[in-house]
């Protein structure tokens, strides 16, 4: 296989606060290849956006503590001086937010944000940079772009803001597009819109893209490959199909069995994960997942490894054996459609 | 009553789905704010008809689903029906009184047995009050008994959604978002209410969360015997929740129907739409499935599309629906009503799930990799 | 936008017609107070009650007595201080108005300019030294009295070193631009100075607090992964939605001062400013005067909220009528 576009390696981000260290992303390997859109999926804590944020540079927070590489192109992110990275965020990455409604500069009318980015990174003339504005805001889907240019973020609807995101984000050719929750404020049907636009972008410009979401309807429609976040670890990761048909982590089996499914009959009862998160200032030693896991035994009190434990480049940190898992999981993701099975 | 009467009072209620007694009437219920502008002296402009003119019925032990885009009128239609607002104009019947006029004393009496839970429950607890306040709050306000008894009360509602008794004396940030939920499901049911209106209860919550909420929602309902009206944005939540489902567009209700057959049977092509841009988890049927793309927004509620309002945005839209508003008529089976002019047939259906998918041939989750 | 400015103006002229509305209630019909005796001064001759009342028209209706006073103090411009030997009022506060106008604009120019520049360089060393030591010292010049500073600056400049190095500082007292600039511009200096530092303080820690906020916004966020300079996210970004805020608290504080409430500076440095005059007035229970010094402060303030909404308007494109 060819080298990654973006190579995260052992990456590791943590908080100082008054009531200790929180561990926020504790040693996350990942790799984007061209033309690929990798899924991180995982709930609110797991790490996911600190993650891509940490790639992009962007936490500000001076009680941040960052350790690890993220290799770009060959030369490690995390070691750019201030002007280095920026040359690269918005130009060889850049990223789109979840909610399109802040996302903007309220004062500023949406034609020249999109200029700005431009002529940040490229010397051409106003006008230049204002045609080529109004032809990305063509390109996304904006009627009238030429005029719409000279409106102001409050102007649009949510879906076309987040439009107005993506012209942006798209606007100097990176190689790497980050979506962080690109849908999740916005109605079904324009979720549909702006995930359709994401793609038709990333066949017409061979963008690679890190798609951010809880929502594993989103990864089962856009993913090439996927990686489940779970406190601050990957703790699955392998092919769509994969994490899909062939899921080996309780915490994937859980997630997939406590969404409400219309393409499934109607369960009795949703099968919920027990419990909450465990706090990431004191993870509990072995498992992180150990406490909400039904099938916990002895072993989860060391901490699994992140292996391809199936022998095909799928990863996955459970000691459960390839037999355990077989038998138990169908049961714990739809135990009715089990039961019900002659 | 005239016949005619009957056989639409007969076709709102769906006896297909009918449990209890008619707990709930709305007749021609409508919205509107008003806009208003001017130079010295502010008089109204226009309206937003964020309601126009919505009837259903409600009985006891059901559950109505409310779905729809943003800005479709289902919030404001649950504060209406929970009386937070006022009603602009038709009649809401609770218990059989009708309380669209009521002034603030007289609904005390009402908000015993009709409650609402909120979306954020970040901000709709006081950060200021411990959960033993929060939840007894009700309970005090409607002198609902003693101290001691208001305090077991207290304990045995944070038993019920599954909290623990040393929580009573915590303030709401020291709780995650499930919890909070559960502390605002708790504040809801202490009065015994009979009807809980629910707006996006579970929507600010993570997935695993979500489930053991909604779960939660289910065992009260079958323990107290409640009535839920619930709304959400997620169509995976509210069929599991529903025994019927409304499906607002732009402030009217433009398809309502028992729930499995609104997913099975879509009348309306809005209500087609929206189940069409539902994703899958699942990657094979997320890639073969014929997905409709509604093209543009919802229009402005302060001058929506003239006809059916569905027009603009409808792919079988033709002159009579920008002439005319399509009435709610009955589609189907009992019960399942539809306001369109081109309604669609079982038949012609892109979109009729693939349900039901396992057999003992195939595996849930197939070894599909080969 | 237009119709926004006319409506604006509309109102202000209803918001001042109300003051003079009320003005006149408190100085002529407040229970128990005779307006003659009140207006007359200090132990009137009864000749000079009989003069006011019948100039105020005090036998005839109340709607006439409004009209009259107004007329009196808007067109014909005549009413008459009798605590200061029938001097003229009006005349007397324009006469005072240019001294007070050059004290607050140069004194708003100081404080505007070091304000951002101290507030935006505490943003930005943020988590350094340099921001607490900012923050300290715009605490230190928040809480100096100004009547202190002043104090203080006049024993400096026009006492010890008056000879050797402050002697370009002209003695106390204002010299008006048409007669010498320079020496209206040395005279001010000081003044200028002692005016700003309470403003400089107290608009460099809401500056602070302001930008810090702001910081945590989303289309922050994003300025900084389109890959704009720090700087420029701080100057276009940040500052500039900062100025919001900024602006709506100047536009009050400037009208309060031109209006007259920069008293004890005028009064310190000797400036016979609006400031001044009321003071003067306050002393001599003078209150025609203070009827007409409110009046007028009045007027910079509504005048000034205006601009702010308009210029509120001009700055945030959401509140910008459509």
């Amino acid at each position: 296989m060819a080298d990654p576009l973006l190579d995260i390696r052992d990456l590791k981000v943590s908080f100082r606060t008054d009531d200790g260290l929180v561990r926020a992303v504790d040693g996350v390997s990942v790799s984007l290849y061209e033309g690929e859109t990798l899924g991180i999926v995982g709930e609110s804590g797991s790490g996911k956006s600190v993650t891509v944020m940490s790639v992009m540079r962007l936490i500000t927070d001076p009680n941040a503590q960052f350790d690890g590489e993220v290799i770009y192109k060959g030369t490690n992110l995390m070691g750019m001086s201030q002007d280095q990275i920026r040359s690269i965020r918005g130009a060889g990455i850049s990223m789109i937010f979840q909610d399109p409604m802040t996302s903007l500069n309220p004062v500023y009318k949406v034609g020249w944000q999109i200029e700005e980015q431009i002529r940040e990174h490229e010397h051409v003339s106003r006008q230049a940079a204002r045609d080529r504005a109004v032809e990305l805001l063509t390109a996304v889907g904006i009627p009238n772009a030429r005029e719409r240019a000279d409106a102001y973020p409050h102007q649009f609807s949510g879906g076309m803001r987040q439009r107005v995101m993506i012209a942006m984000a798209v606007s100097c050719n990176p190689d790497v597009l980050i979506a962080d929750e690109p849908t999740t404020a916005l109605d079904v049907t324009i979720q549909a819109q702006i995930l359709s636009l994401i793609k038709k972008l990333r066949q017409d410009f061979g963008t690679a893209v890190v798609l951010i979401t809880h929502d594993m309807g989103v990864v089962a429609d856009m993913a090439d490959r996927i990686a489940v976040m779970y406190a601050g670890r990957i703790i699955e990761q392998g092919t769509q199909r994969e994490l899909f048909y062939d899921p080996q982590h309780p915490y994937t089996w859980g997630l997939l069995g406590s969404i409400a499914r219309l393409d499934r009959p109607r369960p009795r009862r949703l099968t919920a994960i027990p419990g909450l998160p465990p706090s990431l200032m004191q993870l509990p030693a072995g498992c992180a997942f150990g406490e909400r896991c039904a099938h916990r035994f002895e072993r989860c009190r060391e901490t699994p490894l992140l292996l391809d434990r199936t022998g095909t480049g799928h990863l996955d940190a459970c000691h459960l054996s390839a037999q355990q898992k077989q038998d138990v999981r169908d049961r714990a993701i739809h135990p009715e459609l089990v039961e019900e099975r002659p | 009553m005239t016949d005619g009467a009957v056989e639409l009072a007969l076709l709102r209620e769906g006896p297909a789905v009918a449990k209890g007694d008619v707990l709930l009437r709305a007749d021609h219920l409508k919205k509107y704010f008003p806009i208003k502008s001017g130079i010295l002296i502010q008089r109204e402009v226009a309206r937003v008809h964020a309601v126009d003119d919505v009837s259903f019925q409600l009985r006891a032990g059901e559950t109505l689903g409310l779905v729809g885009e943003s800005g479709c009128g289902k919030s404001t239609l649950a504060r209406c029906i929970a009386r937070l607002y006022d009603i602009t104009s038709g009649s809401l019947e609770f218990e059989g009184a009708d309380i669209s006029k009521y002034s603030r004393r007289q609904l005390r009496a009402v908000r015993r047995d009709l409650q609402m839970i909120f979306q954020d429950p970040y901000a709709s607890l006081n950060p200021r009050k411990r959960v033993g306040a929060i939840i007894s709050d009700p309970l005090r306000i409607h002198r609902a008994g003693s101290r001691d008894q208001i305090r077991r009360r207290v304990l045995e509602l944070l038993e019920l959604v599954g909290l623990s008794a040393e929580h009573i004396n915590r303030y709401p940030h020291e709780f995650s978002g499930g919890q909070r939920q559960r502390i605002g499901v708790a504040r809801a049911i202490a009065l015994k209410p009979k009807l809980v209106i629910a707006d996006e209860p579970v929507s600010a919550l993570d997935v695993s969360i979500r489930a053991q909420v909604i779960n939660l929602l289910d065992d009260l309902q079958d323990e107290l015997g409640l009535t839920y009206i619930f709304i959400a944005h997620d169509l995976g939540v509210v069929r599991h929740v529903s025994d019927r489902i409304a499906v607002m567009y732009l402030g009217k209700i433009v398809e309502i129907s028992p729930a499995e057959e609104l997913y099975q049977r879509p009348v309306h092509p809005y209500t087609e739409a929206l189940l069409s841009a539902v994703l899958v988890p699942d990657p094979d049927l997320s890639a073969s499935r014929q997905r409709l793309v509604l093209e543009g927004d919802v229009p402005s509620p302060i001058d929506p599309p003239s006809g059916c309002r569905f027009h603009p945005r409808c792919r079988y839209a033709t002159q009579v629906c920008t002439a005319e508003e399509p009435p709610l008529v009955q589609h189907g089976s009992l019960g399942h009503l539809a306001a369109c002019h081109h309604p669609l047939s079982f038949e012609t259906q892109v979109n009729a799930w693939a349900t039901v998918p396992v057999s003992a041939e195939a595996p849930l989750s197939e070894t599909a990799i080969t | 936008m237009l119709t926004f400015i006319i409506r604006r103006t509309l109102w202000t002229v209803v918001v001042m017609f109300v003051i003079t509305v009320v003005v006149f209630f408190i100085f002529f019909k407040t229970p128990g107070v005779d307006p003659a005796r009140a207006l007359a001064g200090r132990n009137p001759s009864p000749q000079t009650l009989a003069e006011v009342r019948a100039q105020l028209g005090l036998n005839r209706p109340l709607v006439v007595q409004y009209g009259l006073m107004m007329k009196r103090i808007f067109i014909t411009r005549n009413l008459v201080s009798y605590s200061d030997q029938g001097q003229l009022v009006i005349p007397e506060i324009f006469a005072a108005a240019p001294a007070t106008l050059s004290l607050v604009f140069g004194a708003a120019i100081i404080w505007i300019v070091m304000a951002i520049v101290m507030g935006v360089a505490a943003a930005r060393l943020r988590g350094r030294i340099y921001d607490p030591i900012l923050m300290i010292l715009a605490l230190i010049g928040l809480s100096a009295p100004v009547f202190w500073i002043g104090q203080v600056a006049n024993l400096i400049t026009q006492g010890g070193l008056h000879n050797s190095v402050f002697s370009w500082v002209p003695p106390l007292g204002y010299t008006s631009f048409t007669v010498s600039p320079l020496h209206w511009f040395t005279g001010l200096v000081f003044p200028w100075i002692t005016l700003s530092i309470l403003y400089i303080g107290f608009y460099a820690r809401v500056l602070r607090a302001n930008l810090l906020e702001i910081q945590t916004e989303d289309y922050v966020r994003t300025a900084r992964a389109k890959g704009l300079s720090e700087q420029r996210v701080l100057l276009r970004h940040t500052l500039r939605t900062s100025m919001i805020t900024f602006v709506s608290l100047f536009g009050l504080d400037f009208g309060a001062l031109v209006g007259g409430g920069a008293i004890l500076t005028e009064v310190v440095f000797g400036i016979h400013g609006v400031g001044f005059l009321t003071w003067q007035a306050l002393q001599n229970l003078d209150l025609p005067t203070i009827m007409a010094v409110v009046i007028y402060g009045a007027f910079f303030i509504v005048l000034m909220n205006a601009l702010v909404d308009i210029a509120y308007a001009w700055l945030d494109p959401r509140v910008r009528p459509a």
